[in-house]
């Protein structure tokens, strides 16, 4: 695959794509880290072996700290041996544009012409609301103002241990447009199992096409949602701009002016 | 006082004059009521502990029973100490015997009342002398280790188990923290019970239960002596159990708790009757055990801007504070918060932050004002993120803050890894050293931006006030006055749990507590 937008710097090899320290191909990364040993300089050594096993080449400690209780700390530099082939990598992306708080209202506000019903829920049996309530209570998340606190949007939050039939009870008693389902802890992999199940749910009861529907956890990407049937996975790290800025979009694909 | 910021004491006193009313339409409001949570700190201070086989704690048990009998209203100390009395058992045994279905909470006859109410009185005595001889061990391990320069250094921890967490603690002790705060695991204020024992699994925090309480406050200690320091604790007497918090909190010789009504109505959408009624309970317990409690003020910048709602915090610090004061509360253990939130570009971003800090210094002289760092324009870059917290640093020991809750670079990441508190712990240790005395070296300029500054957010904090009094509280709130958040008086979490005092409510504990804090019986 050819990605001539990816090399800007001059010399650049896509193929072999190394960190950059102040000469291209020189890999060096700076790496910090505790060891549960005093600081000593077997510590010091099992902290730089640690460094090689990484795949950092002459690996420098330059900073060691005792930290008290049997703990220390570490600030080394070294020269990474691995390179990645960007040419290979594809990522999907959830396709949004980048828009701040007040476009996106004002945008929503205008090609819907109306505030847009969101139900957001953690469903089945966790109960860790930790992911939803990041991306819809006002607080928000990372300097962000959650979606609660969009005027272009009308949010319901029914929080967590949410069952899938509640779920789509709420749905369709709110008349929703959006539905925004959170996972965070799971085991065996039930959260999969249990987002396939809210999919066959809504399309049993012939709602699938007119909502919009995100699925969202530490353990979601978007390749994973899609393939679930959702319109958009969001996985860590996700702001609730960038929630808000994908149900503009999905929106604005749905919804063609005239 | 010192006077830098050359404010009008006669809004000052203004401010608190209209925060006096607002505050006593509140507190009266509480002492009319009872919750469930208020009953369940009553029966653990007066000695019940302990859970049944499924892990409800015996107290919800025992109030429970009170509350779908539709006796809540009642108090509950009255009937447990008549099936005290007709049992023979002993509060722990009796809640147990209750719970089992052994032994009923019927209302006692006329006739054994007098010997009801005396033996919960004693009950209530018995709990007053364990609260009483914590205060007394912090007030002479004070007095033998010391505490060390102010602001105190409040450090979190939060790893979930309770083990571990001690582990990090001593570790911040020793990098120099002067409290160290458990973050309680996620959602844990929406729990309408407290779970029992100690804990080793929790989701971004650890349990708040007495069992970890406990030893938290014996690890603190050892390390308090280690290091020649007294290492205060910090829990959360907040959320549905606000009451009971307090409780165990002055039964565990906890020393700061945060307490904060506004904060679980705006971010918890808990309903504003409960807590409020919780609150001014809550609040007398700690007032008795000599804690210090922290508002949540600090809270409100997180969803409006900190330079436009500036005003806003400091009029919800007259407001904490009038209440606090009509609980029982001293000014000294008022940490009314604050924090730094404004846009790191913004230009003069750091007077602005100035003004306000040392605004809020002087208009509450002797309090220990929590200060907190900034967290809202934090990322990913933790890089960025200690110079910020740097700036943050500076700020706090420049304008004598009481409590200075580190910052963390690694702030909306994760829950701070062992050297993330240790590199914030020096930097602001390096940056106190560094500015110490830099507020008796320098004066603002008379009627320049910073003063001008100050002035204009207690000018407007004054104007809100009076806005607020208006309406009352109730209905300031549901209007979203604060963090731009409205609330209605009906809605949240909790109202299920609220009863009107009948006439005969009986409440032996409040009445030991009022007597602790030289309080007037209908404050």
């Amino acid at each position: 695959m050819n990605r001539p937008e990816l090399a800007v710097v001059p010399g650049v090899d896509l193929q072999q794509v190394r960190p950059y320290g102040d000469t291209l191909g020189d890999g060096v990364v700076q790496v910090s880290f505790s060891l549960p040993l005093p600081a000593c300089p077997e510590a010091e050594e099992a902290a730089r072996q640690l460094a090689l096993r990484m795949g950092l080449e002459e690996p420098q400690v330059y900073h060691r700290a005792d930290l008290g209780y049997g703990f220390s700390f570490y600030i080394l530099y070294g020269r990474c041996r691995h390179a990645v082939d960007v040419t290979r990598t594809l990522v999907p992306r959830v396709q949004a544009l980048e828009a701040s708080f007040e476009e996106i209202n004002e945008r929503l506000l205008r090609v819907a012409g109306r505030p847009l019903r969101v139900v957001g829920a953690c469903t089945g049996s966790d109960a860790h609301t930790v992911g939803i309530d990041a991306i819809l209570n006002m607080k928000g998340f990372a300097g962000e103002y959650g979606l609660e606190r969009y005027p272009a949007l009308r949010v319901r939050n029914l929080g967590a241990q949410v069952t899938n039939e509640r779920l789509l009870h709420e749905v369709q008693a709110t008349d929703a447009d959006v539905v925004l389902v959170s996972q965070v802890v799971t085991q065996k992999d039930v959260h999969l199992s249990n987002l396939a199940e809210w999919v066959d749910l809504v399309e049993a009861a012939g709602l699938r096409d007119r909502l919009l529907m995100a699925c969202g956890g530490p353990r979601i990407r978007h390749e994973t949602a899609l393939e679930l049937g959702f319109d958009a996975g969001f996985g860590p790290g996700t702001t609730p701009r960038q929630v808000a800025a994908w149900i503009l979009s999905e929106w604005e694909r749905r919804h063609p002016p005239a | 006082m010192r006077n830098l910021l050359d404010l009008d004491p006669t809004v000052i006193e203004e401010c608190r004059r209209l925060a006096a009313e607002i505050a006593r339409e509140v507190t009266g409001f509480a002492r009319a009521r009872t919750t469930t949570s208020i009953e369940r700190a009553t029966l653990r201070w007066m000695g019940v502990e302990g859970a049944d086989p499924e892990g409800v704690p015996l107290v919800n048990r025992v109030v429970e029973e009170a509350r779908q009998a539709g006796a809540l209203g009642l108090g509950i100390a009255i009937p447990f100490a008549g099936a005290m009395v007709r049992s023979g058992l002993s509060p722990q045994e009796a809640a147990q015997a209750i719970a089992d279905g052994r032994l009923s909470l019927d209302r006692p006859p006329e006739s054994l009342v007098p010997k009801c109410r005396s033996l919960a009185r004693d009950l209530a005595e018995a709990g007053a002398r364990r609260v009483q001889e914590t205060v007394r061990q912090r007030e002479q391990l004070i007095r033998d280790l010391g505490e060390g320069p102010h602001p105190l250094l409040y450090v979190i921890v939060a790893s979930g188990n309770i083990y571990e967490d001690t582990l990090q603690a001593k570790v911040c002790v020793q990098a120099g923290a002067q409290v160290i705060a458990v973050i309680r695991s996620t959602a844990q204020s929406l729990l309408d019970y407290i779970p029992e024992g100690a804990t080793t699994e929790g989701y971004g925090g650890t349990y708040a239960t007495q069992m970890n309480f406990r030893i938290m406050r014996q690890a603190l200690d050892e390390a308090s002596r280690t290091h020649g320091r007294y290492v205060r604790l910090c829990n959360y007497a907040s959320g549905l159990c606000m009451p009971e918090m307090s409780a165990l909190g002055a039964l565990e010789r906890l020393d700061v708790m945060l307490n904060d009504a506004l904060y679980g109505i705006l971010f918890r959408d808990i309903n504003m009757q409960r807590t409020l009624t919780d609150q001014a309970f809550s609040r007398r317990i700690s007032a008795a055990a000599g804690i210090i409690i922290n508002t949540g003020e600090d809270n409100y910048l997180t969803t409006a801007d900190a330079f436009e709602a500036g005003h806003t915090v400091l009029a919800s610090e007259f407001i904490n504070e009038q209440i606090g004061l009509r609980c029982g509360l001293r000014p000294e253990q008022l940490g009314l918060g604050h924090a730094m939130q404004m846009n790191p570009w913004q230009e003069d971003m750091l007077l602005w932050e100035i003004a306000q800090a040392q605004l809020v210094r002087e208009v509450f002289p002797r309090s220990p004002i929590k200060y907190m760092p900034p967290t809202r324009y934090m990322t990913g870059d933790i890089f960025r993120g200690h110079v910020q917290d740097a700036l943050f640093n500076l700020v706090s020991v420049w304008t004598g803050q009481g409590i200075h809750l580190l910052g963390m670079m690694t702030e909306a990441m994760h829950t701070p890894h062992v050297h993330d508190r240790v590199l914030a712990l020096e930097s602001a240790r390096m940056i106190q050293q560094a500015a110490r005395h830099l507020e008796e070296e320098v004066r603002f300029q008379p009627d320049g931006r910073i003063q001008r500054r100050a002035r204009e957010v207690l000018d407007r904090a004054e104007a809100l006030l009076r806005q607020v009094r208006d309406r009352g509280l109730f209905q300031a709130l549901a209007e979203g006055v604060f963090a731009d958040i409205p609330r209605s008086p009906e809605g949240g979490r909790g109202l299920d749990g609220v009863a009107l005092r009948e006439p005969d409510y009986e409440n032996p504990v409040e009445e030991v507590l009022d007597r602790m804090t030289d309080q007037e019986g209908d404050r």
